[in-house]
């Protein structure tokens, strides 16, 4: 289905990667934002309590970020589609209804412009911290889906794909940009509504006798109604059978969370994001994502120049981890360097994926500003020796 | 325009400066076909008297994100200037709003271009398009973008009924740059 064209500014802008967000939420169709302002993501809400009055729709400043978190839930079963934005210490907050939204297979997107942590760490300046808490924050098993733009073009790009792959898995999906990304100001190109593919909401199309809210389909993606549309059904963050109601039975429990993690196994396996270039003769694979990446870049430009076999393996699908691709990777290069924005994150699924076949170095940075490539080239070169 | 070019803007919050280099910004990446990456001071400083900008031009995709050693550097403030002008790459060019900023030491080799933007904008009836008046003279003295292209970007970065008069506040910093540029030839 294509993006309904009153929601897409087709042009070409000189736009920051948090307007360009919103415009990826507004193209894709989201119609309900709540929101908590926090540096450096309030550009995002702030576009968009702009410009939706124009379009059609509902943007609420709530009390916080706790009831921004659940407000996008109730808009979601309400029939809308519907995202909040926050940085740190408001996904910290959020993480109770993380859970809830996995739970209750609820798709929505959550959106974090990571600043450096812990706490209220530093507010107006990037770091990438937030990768395992994107993936663990909550409690209980359960899968998300995490992506990381590294450009303006991305925001807009990734965040239309956030909100189909949250449609299809009927899972929360988090948009982890950095603060450099998101107040970084670069062309953005914006085509035509109907070249802007859009996953509509898999509503059931059996009679209200016959549906059950969590059966699962060959996928394991059950099929949803929303509120006034005549169903009976009922939603909860408690252990539920396949009609929603709770039962805290072993085997209920087993089928459901088992569910919920497999479900979105394909997203990071055939259907990863990822971007790569230069492996084909590489003995170092540079892995990063974000606006690391871009660093990075310039340090295999370097590293090229130099005569050393370096590639690089950028991640955009951050969860589900690619872990098979850098398994088959970690047979061919001697080495994986991967710099971040955080003092050992992303650096662990890429040691585990690569299960000793391949040395694996962190290229650590407490964040507040982005890493020296000379860095990362000193971290190229140790790879080789 | 050079494979890569790092220009910082600073002065006062309120002068435009962001605007500023958001039209120098938007003049590469959209109407000259280059690249362009404009980031901000987004620190606490910024929330006050000073503001900062920085754009880098190129003709590659830009990689790094951030100004380390400015090719040009536009102030518009004194404090501005103190802070940033020993930063300025030798041999840079350093654009000056004149009434605003004494300059002394300067990296050896640098270029100084100093433009009276508040009174040629307050000449047109409004001190507020100092910055366009400043991105004209840029411009002028730089050759660093295509003057059509910063008219364009002008026009597409100011509001409909503000498009005249930035044109003319435009304009009017060219030609004082190109007076300047013609008597140095």
């Amino acid at each position: 289905m294509h993006a309904d064209p009153k929601g897409v500014l087709t042009g070409v802008h000189f736009m920051d990667g948090d307007h360009a967000c919103c415009e990826g939420a507004l193209a894709a169709g989201a119609r309900f934002a709540a929101g908590y302002p926090i540096t450096p993501s309030t550009e995002v809400v702030e576009r968009f309590a702009a410009r939706i009055p124009t379009i059609g729709g509902i943007f609420i400043q709530m009390e916080d970020e706790l009831a921004a978190s659940i407000a996008i839930q109730g808009a979601v079963w309400g029939g809308a589609k519907a995202f909040t934005v926050t940085s740190g210490p408001g996904f910290s907050l959020m993480m109770e209804h993380i859970g809830l939204a996995a739970m209750t297979e609820t798709p929505c997107v959550f959106v974090n412009v990571q600043r450096g942590g812990p706490s209220t760490g530093l507010p107006t300046l990037p770091g990438q911290a937030d990768m395992m808490q994107a993936r663990w924050g909550s409690h209980g098993d359960y899968g998300i889906i995490a992506l990381c733009p590294n450009s303006p073009q991305e925001c807009f790009d990734l965040t239309i794909t956030a909100f189909n792959l949250s449609e299809e898995f009927r899972v929360p999906v988090m948009m982890m940009l950095d603060e450099c990304v998101g107040h970084m100001t670069e062309k953005v190109v914006i085509p035509e509504a109907e070249s802007i593919e859009v996953t509509p909401r898999r509503y059931t199309k059996r009679s209200p006798e016959e549906y059950r809210p969590f059966e699962p389909q060959e996928d394991l993606v059950p099929e949803m109604v929303k509120a006034g549309d005549g169903y009976r059904f009922h939603i909860t963050g408690l252990t539920h059978d396949e009609r929603g109601y709770p039962d805290m039975s072993v085997g209920t429990q087993d089928r459901l969370v088992r569910r919920l993690t497999e479900k979105v196994k394909p997203a990071g396996d055939g259907r990863a994001l990822y971007e790569t270039g230069d492996l084909d003769d590489a003995e170092v694979a540079v892995v990063s994502y974000g606006i690391t990446s871009r660093v990075a870049q310039r340090a295999l430009q370097l590293a090229r120049a130099r005569g050393i076999r370096a590639g690089k393996f950028r991640l955009i699908t951050a969860w589900p981890f690619p872990e098979r691709q850098i398994r088959e990777l970690a047979g061919l290069v001697k080495a994986f360097v991967v710099p971040e924005l955080n003092l050992g994150q992303m650096v662990y699924e890429v040691e585990r994926s690569a299960a000793g076949k391949a040395k694996v170095i962190p290229v650590t940075h407490a964040g507040g500003t982005v890493h020296n490539p000379d860095v990362i080239l000193d971290a190229i070169m140790e790879a080789v020796r | 325009m050079q494979p890569l070019t790092e220009i910082r803007i600073a002065g006062f919050g309120g002068q435009g400066v962001i605007l500023a280099a958001a039209v120098i910004g938007r003049a590469a990446a959209i109407y000259q076909g280059a690249y362009a990456a404009m980031t901000q001071s987004f620190g606490p400083e910024a929330r006050g008297g000073s503001s900062s900008a920085q754009v880098i031009l190129s003709t590659e995709p830009i990689l790094y994100p951030y100004v380390t050693q400015p090719d040009v550097l536009v102030v518009m403030s004194q404090e501005a200037f103190t802070r940033f002008a020993p930063q300025l790459k030798p041999g840079g060019i350093l654009i000056a709003e004149q009434d605003l900023v004494q300059i002394d030491g300067l990296p050896a080799g640098s270029r100084v271009y100093g433009v009276p933007a508040t009174r040629l904008a307050e000449e047109l009836g409004r001190k507020v398009v100092l910055n366009i008046v400043i991105v004209g003279f840029f411009g002028a003295v730089t050759g660093l973008c295509d003057p059509g292209a910063l008219r364009k970007a002008v026009a597409a970065s100011v509001p409909p009924a503000m498009e005249a008069l930035n044109l003319r506040a435009f304009d009017k910093g060219f030609d004082y740059g190109a007076q300047i540029v013609a008597g140095l030839a």
